[in-house]
């Protein structure tokens, strides 16, 4: 036979092909074939399943149509999900086509930009078609999955497309890009995932969502799927719902220590700040780590798997073990970035660190900084100027590791355009858009941190509205230990009267330096922000936003949070999003130190509002007191 | 090379019907053939297989590839490739136990090796029970592909389905591998970085096969996702394993019996590459004219494997090899030539031969 070779070969292949298949098509149909129903029914119910799981799923268009990726609504009124470098191109506003055919306006809500995921608001309707989401830690090696997007921007017609396939393997860790695109403890799936799906759902095999497509390994064959494929899990998702709905920038979380594998494959601390929260609830160098966040620690890897699906500010327990004792602490999650260092994110180059390749392209061999050396070794992370450590990032077990493979499909390849923070600038804003879009220093898209610090602001005054009483407030009971107590709150004084004596403090000026009643860690200054909340509501309270929803400590579930600073202290309000009931406040008069907290049971009605029963006060890991309130008396202004 | 295609094309349309026809479970015609028919193959195949690690560590090149037990004293069998060739070769287990590993043997015919750890009563694969797949039979491919998993995670499973059962080209030049026997071609992305060496099984966990190496085919660049077959290579294995042919590696040097033991490959023609690095693969630098080697057929860049049916990778291995050889007998050597293995008998040098000292 002729060799070919090259264009030719492959034509000829192509016309070989060609001519196999009709003749295997013009085979007479002797050959019928008998299809067990069972078959039949399967592929009948595959076909149901794609196509109730292609409704809510989302093709995103950039502005002007160039670039994009894919999403997925997640609630009737148009939130949905997609990856943090797919709407990093598109800016403010975007295009989604959907399975109907028709394109829907959207805006930006809020990032996640470390772990790649953006939430963002489709406008114009207020039931569209929902993805349900599952239990992303039930899926198992082997499940089936299938992927639905718009890889390579196939679908001109908004009908994306499908691949199915079957989980590879779950709580997989892959680098970050520099310190984006970390996709800790996520769903591997040979499912295709190519340029173009990024963003868009992983689906069970009964149409749940399991998570986000995003990320794959590529690499003789350059940027296209190989059958490795990366997803950002929904429960991870779901820890962080709360924070992108506040239209901000949200961050990841570090435990301010360092992990390591010693020699008998524990996993201990390896380094620790004597700033971090962990430090003061006791956690040491050598200490072995047995259980974060509920997670057994088999590894250090396991170990950045279980913390990356945490944001900034949550408090997970922990178990430690020295020598014999084992001890579990709630340690308060810190960030992984400065201020400074989150705001630059939004406009970061998002483009993955090494050009793309073309089959036989070989990128330079030398490891750069910072990478892993050929012998396997990874140089430590140097410490960063400010003192934070990176989380987590140790020198660890993978020999040899390639981050240089893995691609996030779909980052924007122009190096040359400017990224800018409010998008292109060249697409005039559409009206829908810009009714759900205000620009502010420091948020992605303040609209929505005013929408939910109205709702929480709305839950709270609807159990009873003390805003009209802004004068004195008087509370008295008695307190666990025994004896009378008496609080007393004005604008310009607060004043605990317990059986151990007064403390006092006056409001007017500065109040970081208050930290009475001794022992308490600023419990005046703590119930004077209450108090104001309450009497003034959030336009006189000052400087006051929306965070996002965390655990909160003995409970489960998680509350609203609203975050108000006053006086230079910064205080914690957690509401509980069912009830609106206020069930915690925290007040930090410094950033380094344990916070006053207040935990707020019992509410029973007074004159129609309901009043906590009893107000429990922790500092550290004390109880300072139990306030048991009998009595609440209200002025309004002026009346003093 | 196009008949190849041209079956693997329709050998597909062939298995997905032939899947649709005889369901091998619950809902065959779906990937997933009911939770627990997957989770009992896959689960079985894990604690068997193991991550390696030796040489390399550059793009393109990668310090690691797969394996899987087939002893319970620890033998483990993975591809024959450069990252088996160091003195520091790292095997973990799945349980995540971190070992040190031997090269025991290696048939470069076929591609495969044998390494060991030290163990006992480790999960492995028995060869001695062979399960054939068919065109069609829907298949794991278990590995530790892109080297994504460590420790004691699990190796990535990919799912697939044997799309055919072919002879690998044998034409010289058409795939950079000696191996020219049957293959399973898989529709099944396994040509990948760290794929070598996985375990290809199906869906009852039972082993069908070794994934092969990283080939493209030269003529129309596309790149093969194949296994070999087990029972390829369940022979060479027991034999590795019973010390016979194509077995150990590496033998320390020994010294001469007696003044005039051994083959000067010199003498006889051979021009070796020096030996400058710590284990200097036996390259041919170049061969006299007019002399034994040069009518035997060596050629310059021949890579010696074979001295009998002794592998050598190192020119101290080949030295060593030469001192146990009787000086005046023949030698059966196999070299390394473009990717083909030559079988060379290197007669003794004649007593009237001209002057071949270097």
């Amino acid at each position: 036979m002729k060799r070919f070779t090259g264009h030719e070969g492959r034509s000829a292949v192509a016309w070989l092909i060609a001519l196999a298949l009709s003749a295997s098509l013009a085979r007479p149909a002797a050959a019928a074939v008998e299809v067990d129903p069972a078959v039949r029914a399967a592929e009948t119910n595959r076909v149901a399943v794609v196509e109730r799981a292609s409704a809510p799923s989302v093709a995103v268009f950039a502005p002007g149509g160039q670039g994009g990726g894919s999403g997925v609504v997640i609630s009737p009124d148009g939130y949905a999900l997609s990856n943090f470098h797919v709407t990093q191109a598109c800016g403010a506003a975007m295009k989604c086509g959907m399975v109907d055919g028709r394109l829907y306006d959207a805006v930006i809500v809020g990032v996640d930009p470390t772990g790649d995921v953006a939430l963002i608001k489709l406008l114009g309707r207020d039931d569209f078609p929902v993805a349900e989401m599952a239990d992303s830690d039930r899926v198992r090696t082997g499940d089936g999955c299938f992927t639905i997007g718009n890889p390579f921007l196939l679908a001109t017609d908004f009908k994306p497309s499908v691949a199915y396939g079957v989980i590879s393997g779950v709580h997989r860790y892959q680098y970050p890009a520099g310190t984006l695109l970390e996709y800790a403890d996520c769903l591997q799936a040979d499912a295709a995932i190519n340029p173009g799906n990024s963003g868009g759902p992983l689906f069970d095999d009964q149409g749940r969502l399991i998570g986000i497509n995003g990320r794959g390994s590529f690499e003789k064959r350059g940027r296209v799927n190989v059958g490795v494929g990366y997803a950002i899990s929904i429960n991870q998702i779901k820890n962080f719902l709360g924070h992108l709905k506040s239209g901000r920038v949200v961050d990841h979380a570090t435990l301010g220590a360092r992990v390591a594998s010693d020699a008998q494959r524990r996993v201990v601390v390896d380094d620790i700040l004597s700033s971090s929260d962990a430090f003061r609830r006791g956690l040491r160098y050598g200490d072995e780590v047995l259980n974060f966040a509920g997670r057994p620690t088999g590894s250090v890897n396991g170990f950045k798997n279980a913390l990356g699906i945490y944001p900034k500010g949550w408090r997970v327990p922990l178990t430690y073990r020295r020598e014999d004792r084992i001890v579990d602490i709630l340690v308060r999650l810190a960030g992984v970035h400065a201020e400074v260092e989150l705001a630059e994110l939004l406009d970061a180059q998002v483009e993955p660190d090494k050009a793309p390749h073309g089959p036989h392209g070989r990128r330079p061999q030398a490891p750069k900084p910072g990478e892993k050396r050929p012998d396997g070794r990874r140089p430590d992370a140097p410490r960063p100027p400010d003192g934070k450590l990176p989380d987590g990032k140790t020198p660890d077990e993978k020999p040899a590791d390639k981050p240089a493979d893995d691609d996030a499909p779909g980052a924007p390849r122009d190096p040359e355009k400017p990224q800018l923070a409010g998008g292109r600038a060249a697409q005039p804003m559409p009206t829908i858009v810009k009714e759900h879009f205000i620009a502010r220093p420091g948020y992605v898209n303040y609209y929505f941190n005013q929408l939910n610090t109205d709702r929480v602001w709305r839950a709270l005054a609807s159990r009873g509205d003390l805003s009209a009483l802004a004068g004195r407030w008087r509370i008295s009971g008695t307190v666990a230990s025994g004896g009378e107590f008496e609080i007393e709150l004005s604008d310009r004084l607060a004043i605990v009267r317990i059986p151990g004596g007064e403390a006092k403090c006056d409001l007017t000026g500065s109040l970081d330096q208050s930290l009475g009643p001794p022992g308490s860690g600023g419990l005046l200054v703590t119930l004077a922000m209450w108090r104001r909340l309450l009497a003034a509501g959030p336009k006189q309270f000052g400087d006051l936003y929306y965070l996002g929803t965390n655990p909160v400590p003995d409970r489960s579930g998680l509350a609203d949070v609203l975050v108000g600073t006053h006086g230079g202290v910064e205080t914690h309000f957690l509401v509980d999003p069912g009830d609106g009931g206020l069930r915690q406040v925290e007040m930090w008069p410094d950033d380094g130190a344990d916070p006053c907290e207040l935990y707020f049971a019992d509410y029973q009605e007074h004159d129609g509002r309901m009043l906590p029963g009893k107000v429990e006060v922790h500092f550290g890991d004390a109880v300072y007191q139990v306030f048991e309130c009998k009595r609440f008396a209200f002025e309004s202004a002026g009346e003093e | 090379m196009i008949a190849l295609v041209a079956v693997a094309w329709l050998a597909q349309f062939a298995a997905v019907r032939a899947a649709e026809v005889a369901p091998t479970g619950k809902g065959a015609a779906s990937p997933s053939p009911g939770a627990s028919a997957q989770a009992t193959g896959i689960d079985a195949a894990q604690p068997k297989m193991v991550k390696i690690y030796g040489a390399g560590g550059f793009e393109g090149l990668e310090a690691y590839q797969s394996g899987f037990l087939i002893s319970a004293e620890g033998h483990i069998l993975t591809a024959w490739s450069y990252v088996l060739d160091t003195d520091y070769l790292t095997v973990m287990l799945a349980d995540g136990r971190k070992l040190e590993a031997k090269l025991v043997g290696a048939d470069p015919r076929l591609e495969i090796a044998v390494v060991k750890v030290e163990g006992q009563s480790l999960d492995h694969f028995d060869l001695a029970r062979p399960a054939v797949a068919d065109v069609g039979t829907r298949v794991w491919a278990v590995s530790n592909l892109f080297g994504v998993a460590t420790g004691d995670e699990a190796d990535s499973v990919q799912h697939g389905v044997v799309a055919a059962k072919t002879q690998l080209d044998a034409r010289r030049g058409v795939y950079e591998t000696p191996y020219h026997g049957p293959v399973y071609v898989l529709d099944c992305i396994t040509n990948n970085p760290g794929a070598a060496g996985g375990a290809l099984v199906n869906l009852k966990g039972e082993l069908l096969g070794m994934l092969g190496k990283e080939l493209r085919n030269s003529q129309n660049n596309i790149w093969l996702n194949y296994a070999v077959p087990l029972d390829q290579f369940a022979t060479s294995v027991d034999d590795i394993i019973a010390g016979k042919a194509h077995a150990v590696a590496d033998t320390p040097a020994t010294p001469a019996m007696k003044d005039g033991q051994g083959i000067d490959l010199a003498e006889r023609g051979v021009v070796l590459v020096p030996d400058v690095l710590e284990r200097t693969p036996p390259y041919i630098e170049q061969v006299r004219p007019r002399t034994p080697a040069a009518e035997a057929g060596l050629k310059a860049d021949d890579l010696v494997v074979f001295v009998g049916e002794h592998l050598v990778q190192s020119l101290q291995a080949l030295a060593a090899e030469m001192k146990q050889l009787d000086s005046a007998g023949e030698v059966r050597l196999f070299v390394l030539r473009d990717q083909q293995l030559v079988d060379v008998v290197l007669p003794p040098a004649k007593d009237d031969a001209p002057d071949v000292k270097p």
